[in-house]
Order: C-alpha cells, then structure tokens, then sequence
C-alpha cells in the first residue's frame, strides 16, 4: 500500500540500524518510552528492538486507551448493558477487557446483553436510527484520536433531535498522561525510571498538532520525536532522539511530518471543544487519579450523555493484586516481572488490561514472543 | 486501536462522505474533520473518518532522508576500503 510499503523497506532499516550504532556513545543510557500503543505494536511486530544497541532501550508507555481504562468503568458498561437494557455499542477492542471478577462485555453478551460491535462512532449512531423503541449507548474510548469522531456523532444526534441515543464518554488525554509519569512520586522515589526522551504519538499529534509537547521539552528537559507507526518511522525517531541526547538538546521534532503539523486539525480540535470539557479528575487503570486528564460531555449536550441519563455511579474498583499493568505503564517493570505472565493471564484469557490489546505491552510480549528483555 | 492507515480519496459524496481506496478495497469514510479535500488527496484514516491529511510531498522528503543515509553510509563504507 502506497505510504506503508515504502517505510517497511527493510535494506533502510538496517541502514538506519547501523547509523544508529555508528552514533550512540557507548557511556551513555538512551532509554527511551514510545507512548504509543501503535508504536509499541509496530516495535514488537518488527523486532526493533533487536536492531539497536543495548544501551538503547525502549520502554513501552500507557498509549493504548484500552490498557488504561480503569476497572470500574468497565463495570459501568457492563452494568449499563446488563442492568439498563441498551443496545451498548463499542469499538472491537474493548469487548475483552476484563472488568470485576473478570467479567468482560463479550461475557455480559454471551449472557444476553445486547453488546454490539462498532467500527465508527457513525455506526453507533446508524443502530440507534434504526432501533428507534432501543436506548443505543456508545461506549466511547480513546485519546484524542477517536474523540473528533464521538463529537461528530454527537453533534449529528442533536442535530437530529435523537431521543434514544447517548454517549459513555471515556476520552482522555495524553499530554496528562506523560505529565502524570514524569510527576508520578512512585517514579521520582524510585529513582529508576530511566526515561531519557519520548516517541511521540503519530495519529493524536495529527489532531492536536506537535505544540502541546513542547512544554515537556522546555519543562522536563526531555527531547521528544514525533513519530509515525512504520518500522523505519520509530527507526528514525530513534535516531533523532539519539542525536539530541548526544547533543545535550531537549527539543520537539516532528519525524512525521508527512501527517503532523505545529497546529494539528484546527477544525476537530474546535469541535471537540464544542462538545466536551475537561473533567477535574480521572481515574486511569495504573495511574491512579489523574487531574484534567479526560474529558466530560457539556452541558449543551446533557440529554445525549449516558452517565446523567442512566445515573452511571463513578466507581473505582481496585486492579487484580496480581496484575503489574500499574508497573509497566510506568515504564517501572516488565512484563516478564509479572508472576501470572503467560500462566493464569494470556490474550486468551487475560487479566490485566495489558494482555487485551495488540497495543498492550503485555499482549505484544506474548505474541511476539519477547520473553527475554536487554533489561 | 489507535491505528489509522493512509487512504487515497476516490470519490467526493454528499454529506461530507467520501469513497476511499485502500490498496484495492473502497471503503465510505466521513471526511467531516478534514476540508477542502478534492479526489486523489491522500488521508489518514481511522475509525471511519479521515483524521488528517497526507502531504506526499513531504512523506517523499522523509524517505529522501532515509535513502540519502544509505548512500552516505555506502560511501563511507567504500572510503574504507575491504
Ligand atoms: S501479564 Fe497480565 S496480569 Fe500480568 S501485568 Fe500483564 S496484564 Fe497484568
């Protein structure tokens, strides 16, 4: 496919490899945390990893939405399809999460709820159309990617005065996040997190543009790439943050500028802020409470948001004991640090949120068998 | 989840829809975050909208980056001999 095949050409990825090596300093540590789900995919499915030098290590952040829902609001869906009798409709991913007593929506469907997979907020929407006598929930998930698109479905459903369509907003953001670890005390206790310099997320940088991360540059004194989600993308966003770090510089650079612009889609970035505001706090699976760290559906679209139609209570409900999702999100441990790795938690039957998602540090262990780490 | 892959406009359709190709398979997006689009524009598309645009011009400046460090490295490794 035409600006896909040309970034997997594996002859520039060796090139890449060796400039790489060619430039490291053997003294310095290069350990660097891609934020991105998509990115973390893209370094197991082509064995990045392998192809640096050991001093260069990547360390896989809590960029996929799924793997840092927490459990309680897993549990809400599960109670609003069970207990509400709503045709709950949602994105592929999030149907084997496991909430309490491991009790995912595709269980709660096998059960008879009515769980129904999306692939766009659009769908949603057309299932509510076409149910009229139903109450259609949308399940809504996902950075600052698959917001726009909860917008314009709500937008459209005030428009056309639906009465029996409402949206579960669970939309967070990532500048809050990465704020959120380098802040985190857990961190600056321990002292271990050797966080170097950030990849910086591709397809959210689109709509929120490159600026938002330039205060961690200036603030934290981080250097951060922006990077697209091919091999040779994160090869080069290596190679950039190597050079600055080698450099002494902390700056935002944009790899991906084929996409990613300063300002980002001014146009979504206006709709979003027609439709949501910023809740006061969040509770991300890992994280704990986090401030401004998602958003809430405003006031002007009350009767489309479900957490005030149907009375949804905020719970919070602690992770399995088991479960280090907390750790890794954190860049604090690894997968293989966990005792029910591969045993009592696998894809199949997962029990942290990790093991769900092809995006998940400990899904992407198992699958492409990375049971060794260059710790 | 976050993934989204390039998509090439084939058709402009009412509504702010439009027909996508992706490498051979045509697909109905919504291209209501992104204006001005015209047919051949290419687009980043995820969860059935297209989130941004694409500059070609700029993705072949990146792999012009990439294909001038393996000539770079070709030279040097030919300045140093066998
Ligand atoms: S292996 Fe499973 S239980 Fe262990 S940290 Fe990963 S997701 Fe959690």
């Amino acid at each position: 496919m035409k600006f896909v095949d040309e970034f997997r050409d594996h002859a520039l990825a060796k090139t890449l490899a060796a400039k790489i090596r060619a430039e490291v300093r053997p003294e310095t540590r290069y350990h660097v945390m891609e934020f991105c789900g998509g990115h973390t995919h893209a370094i197991f499915r082509y064995g990045i990893q392998d192809l640096l030098p050991a001093n260069v290590r990547l360390i896989h952040g809590p960029g996929c939405p799924v793997c840092v829902l927490p459990v309680g609001r897993i549990d809400d869906a599960v109670a609003l399809a069970r207990d509400h009798g709503v045709i709950l409709c949602t994105y592929g991913d999030m149907l084997r999460v496991p909430g309490s007593k491991r009790v995912s929506l595709l269980k709660a469907k096998a059960e008879g709820a009515d769980v129904r997979m999306v692939y766009s907020s659009l769908d949603a929407l057309k299932i509510a159309r076409d149910n009229p006598d139903r109450q259609v929930v949308f399940f809504a998930i996902g950075f600052e990617t698959t917001t726009p698109p909860t917008a314009v479905a709500l937008q459209q459903a005030r428009a056309a005065d639906l009465k029996n369509f409402t949206v579960f907003c669970n939309h967070v953001l990532t500048p809050s996040a990465i704020a959120n670890i380098l802040e985190s005390p857990e961190v600056r206790r321990l002292g271990t997190l050797p966080l170097d310099g950030f990849v910086g997320p591709a397809h959210v940088s689109a709509v929120i543009g490159s600026r938002p991360y330039e205060f961690f540059a200036e603030e934290y004194e981080r250097p951060v790439v922006i990077a697209g989600f091919e091999p040779l993308d994160v090869m080069q966003a290596v190679l950039m943050l190597v050079r600055q770090l080698n450099e002494g510089r902390a700056e935002v650079e944009n790899e991906y500028s084929r996409v990613v612009t300063r300002e980002g889609n001014i146009k979504a970035q206006a709709l979003v802020a027609e439709v949501f505001e910023l809740r006061r706090t969040f509770e991300w699976r890992g994280l704990g409470l986090v401030p401004y760290s998602a958003l809430a559906i405003k006031e002007a679209f009350a009767a489309w948001d479900a957490e005030r139609r149907f009375a949804v209570p905020a719970r919070s409900v602690p992770d399995n004991k088991a479960c280090e999702c907390g750790a890794i999100l954190r860049g604090l441990k690894t997968p293989r640090d966990c005792k029910v790795f591969g045993t009592a938690c696998t894809p199949e039957n997962p029990l942290g949120s990790c093991m769900v998602s092809s995006e998940g540090a400990c899904a992407a262990y198992y699958t492409y068998g990375r049971f060794r780490d260059a710790g | 989840m976050c993934l989204a892959i390039p998509a090439q406009i084939v058709a402009l359709l009412p509504d702010a829809m439009a027909t996508v190709d992706l490498g051979g398979v045509r697909k109905d997006i919504s291209v209501v975050l992104v204006d001005g689009l015209a047919v051949g524009d290419y687009v980043i598309l995820h969860t059935g909208f297209a989130l941004s645009r694409l500059d070609p011009e700029e993705a072949l400046r990146t792999l012009e980056l990439f294909a001038e460090m393996g000539t770079l490295a070709e030279a040097q490794r030919e300045l140093a001999g066998p």
